[in-house]
């Protein structure tokens, strides 16, 4: 596949730069290693003090919006730089699933009031698709029966704050409910931050919304090309902080950081957090300029086949690199290789956009 | 001032006065040069004009779409890549109106007399001399790896001037006659079975004064610049998907299904996508140096595209199966240019072993990522305060 396109704008604008600093500063204040350490063991992981911040101080929940329906009228590109920042800080706030996957879902659909309210950060969304779900992937529906939903979802990321749920069911619809007619049941993470829930349905009472299938291949589109985005932010926090440790810690009467074998597995991680962020900025920028759909399936299959490999092997090399430290409760090291390898699964394995790649370029399997 | 409009306004300019269909290539070749049209960031004289780097572009693309021949400009790549900057910063008058042109033009070709069988990746540690007898200087020494010296006309050389202080300083930066006596160029036959390297012999050598480049024992200073321009080279590339050595692969792979192999297609798969992603880091990079903002990406590039080029090659071989245990030809040829895509994938999996020695192997440039892009401290230097005559060899 040679066809050529219209290049992709792959660097930042001053803009998207001003807005990261902001996002920067904002977590600095509200998203501390030790504050998102200690939330992880309380009853509420999520920090909705920063999300209030994030959403309603300065919102960026309405980015993806047009401003017609009550959002910023912003586009991708602007997104992905607030999930770098997101991931630099593996903030507990449920931006992809609210801000980026719910309401893409709602962006394909007829629903208008639902979308402003979320746009606004006055309500939380979270579409009730298991995480590890690829765009394209087989999902789970529930039952649609006199009038009522019936049935369980599990792997539900953010359910547990979300005030609206966004339900596909067996009738190829796609339905509202409440948080309050639904039963959510928090299940024990792998990923401290970013915490899954069961979604039980006893005869809810949904509002129809549209068509499940656009809608939900539309909203895990954008969040596997836009996790691309988070991975980049948390592989760059990872490496920024291990090359910082490398150069202050002392063994064998030199800094750690000067031995070669060590230098050489440093400038290595650093290659691939360089072609990540190019990767990354890619997808991005297609889902931004809405291009022809197999254009931006490419840009985003190619992303998530790139991503996690890029995310876990530099949160793995932090906590080696870190050594007796990084296995310890109280250095963060471990919530990024957690949130690393939780994002290797979300919205589809390597493995999988691997496996859609090759349709879309024609490299057929045997 | 030089924008878009003017630019184009000399391009016509240039294609009605020598119009490409009726004028001999090197004539049209010169006059371009002399309008300031070959590379239109040099000074007016010199080929350019003094403009921006970015709006070459703007000048190759009018000169394409009306048919102009280009300069071919892989037949000197060391010359316009290499040699022609370096001479830029550092020429003297004279230099620079005596060798830019022609270079440009491709009339002569240039080749890099850097590296010795003692002096790799350690090159300032190079024992080639040049002895001041009045107003020459006497070269002898063994070059080696040295690509193209079977067509150059003129060599960029770095030889040794003072043995009695640190390698880096003693040396000073020569341009050297390739047709003088004493230049003895040998095939160096290679993995591949071709010629594409020399060695190259030096004895009593002389070399005017009047073509030192830079003052005599700053030659190590003067390489740099040579030596950045080669790792920026690889970097401005614009290829379009599948342009590298997947382009092959991937089309053996469609057009052949009954190559085809679960674990092959689990491993091409990757390396597309690796391909890809590298592609993509080349556009940004490409993008940050029109903006404005190099970036430290470049350092990364060619570590990147040596990795790719072996891997892609060496997947192409076992892909090709009872072909794969075949080779297209082992005659000892002696090219003028490599041809990565034209020769077989056998051809490609021994040449691309070059891609992470040659211009830095692997090795050094990661050492160059580390100390230079993260900070790290650099390796422990026992030579640094040593004379170049005591050091261990």
């Amino acid at each position: 596949m040679t066809t050529e396109r219209t290049q992709p704008d792959l660097l930042y604008s001053e803009e998207e730069e001003a807005l990261r600093a902001a996002v920067r500063d904002l977590l600095a204040d509200h998203c501390d290693a030790p504050g998102v350490i200690a939330r992880t063991e309380s009853d509420t992981p999520h920090d909705l003090a920063a999300w209030k911040a994030l959403a309603d101080g300065m919102g960026l929940a309405g980015l993806l919006v047009p401003e017609a329906q009550g959002g910023q009228g912003a586009t991708h590109r602007e997104v992905a730089v607030v999930l770098e920042e997101l991931g630099r800080a593996v903030a507990p706030v449920p931006y992809l699933t609210s801000a980026v996957v719910a309401t893409e879902a709602l962006l394909a659909c007829d629903a208008d009031d639902l979308l402003a309210e979320l746009a606004s950060g006055r309500r939380i969304g979270a579409l009730a698709v298991a995480l590890n779900v690829a765009p394209g992937g087989a999902y789970k529906v529930v039952r649609h029966e006199d009038g009522g939903l019936h049935g369980e979802l599990t792997a539900i990321a953010d359910a547990v704050v979300a005030d609206v749920l966004l339900i596909p069911a067996d009738d190829g619809g796609l339905y509202a409910v409440d948080a309050s007619a639904a039963t959510v049941t928090p299940q024990v993470s792998f990923d401290l931050t970013r915490p899954l829930a069961t979604v039980t349905l006893d005869a809810a009472r949904g509002r129809l919304l549209g068509d499940a299938e656009p809608a939900v291949r539309r909203a895990l589109t954008a969040g596997a090309g836009l996790l691309a985005s988070e991975q980049l932010g948390l592989a760059d926090w990872t490496l920024t902080e291990t090359v910082r440790y490398l150069k202050e810690r002392k063994q064998f009467n030199r800094p750690v950081g000067g031995f070669q074998a060590l230098k050489h597995r440093l400038a290595q991680l650093w290659l691939e957090v360089v072609n990540l962020r190019a990767a990354a900025r890619n997808a991005a920028d297609a889902l931004a300029r809405g291009d022809s759909g197999a254009e931006t399936a490419v840009a985003v299959t190619v992303a998530q086949a790139y991503a996690a490999s890029v995310a876990v092997h530099a949160a793995e090399e932090a906590l080696q690199l870190h050594a007796g430290i990084g296995m310890t409760w109280e250095h963060p090291v471990h919530l990024y290789l957690k949130r690393a390898k939780a994002d290797s699964i979300a919205y589809g394995t390597a493995g999988a956009h691997r496996a859609r790649l090759a349709e879309l370029v024609d490299l057929q399997a045997p | 001032m030089t924008d878009a409009v003017e630019l184009k306004r000399r391009t016509a300019e240039l294609l009605a006065a020598h119009p490409p269909a009726t004028t001999d290539r090197q004539t049209f070749l010169k006059a371009r040069f002399d309008a300031g049209l070959a590379w239109v960031h040099y000074p007016e004289g010199l080929g350019g004009l003094g403009a921006p780097r970015s709006l070459q572009a703007v000048v190759d693309a009018e000169l394409e779409a009306s048919g102009a021949p280009d300069n071919d400009p892989r037949r000197n790549g060391i010359g316009l890549g290499m040699a022609a900057p370096t001479i830029l910063k550092y020429g003297t008058e004279e230099q620079k109106q005596r060798f830019l042109r022609p270079l440009w033009v491709g009339e002569e070709i240039w080749c890099q007399l850097f590296s010795e069988p003692g002096a790799g990746s350690d090159l300032a540690a190079l024992g080639t001399r040049a002895v001041r007898e009045g107003d020459s200087w006497v070269v002898n020494g063994q070059k080696v790896w040295t690509s193209g010296a079977h067509n150059s006309r003129w060599a960029i050389l770095i030889a040794r001037t003072d043995p009695d202080v640190p390698k880096h300083r003693g040396i000073t930066y020569f341009l050297c006659d390739m047709t003088d006596p004493g230049v003895d160029v040998r095939p160096l036959r290679q993995i591949t079975g071709e010629a594409e390297f020399n060695e190259v012999f030096l004895t009593d050598v002389r070399i005017p004064d009047s073509r030192r480049l830079g003052e005599t024992g700053d030659g190590w200073k003067v390489a740099q610049t040579t030596l950045n321009n080669e790792r920026v080279a690889i970097g401005g590339m614009r290829l379009p998907r599948e342009g590298g050595m997947i382009g092959p692969a991937s089309r053996t792979w469609r057009e052949r299904p009954e190559l085809r192999t679960q674990d092959l297609h689990q491993r091409l798969l990757k390396l597309w996508v690796d391909s890809e992603v590298a592609r993509l880091t080349a556009e940004r990079l490409r993008q940050q140096l029109v903006a404005g903002q190099p970036g430290p990406e470049g350092a990364g590039m060619k570590l990147a595209f040596a990795r790719l080029n072996q891997e892609i090659s060496g997947l192409e071989v076992e892909l090709r199966g009872e072909e794969g245990l075949l080779y297209d030809d082992w005659t000892m040829r002696r090219p003028e240019l490599v041809d990565f895509t034209g020769r077989d994938a056998g051809y490609r999996y021994l040449r691309s072993k070059g891609n992470s020695i040659e211009g830095g192997t692997t090795e050094v440039l990661l050492n160059i990522v580390a100390e230079r892009v993260l900070g790290l401290p650099s390796e422990p230097r026992t030579d640094k305060d040593l004379a170049w005559k005591d050091l261990a060899r």
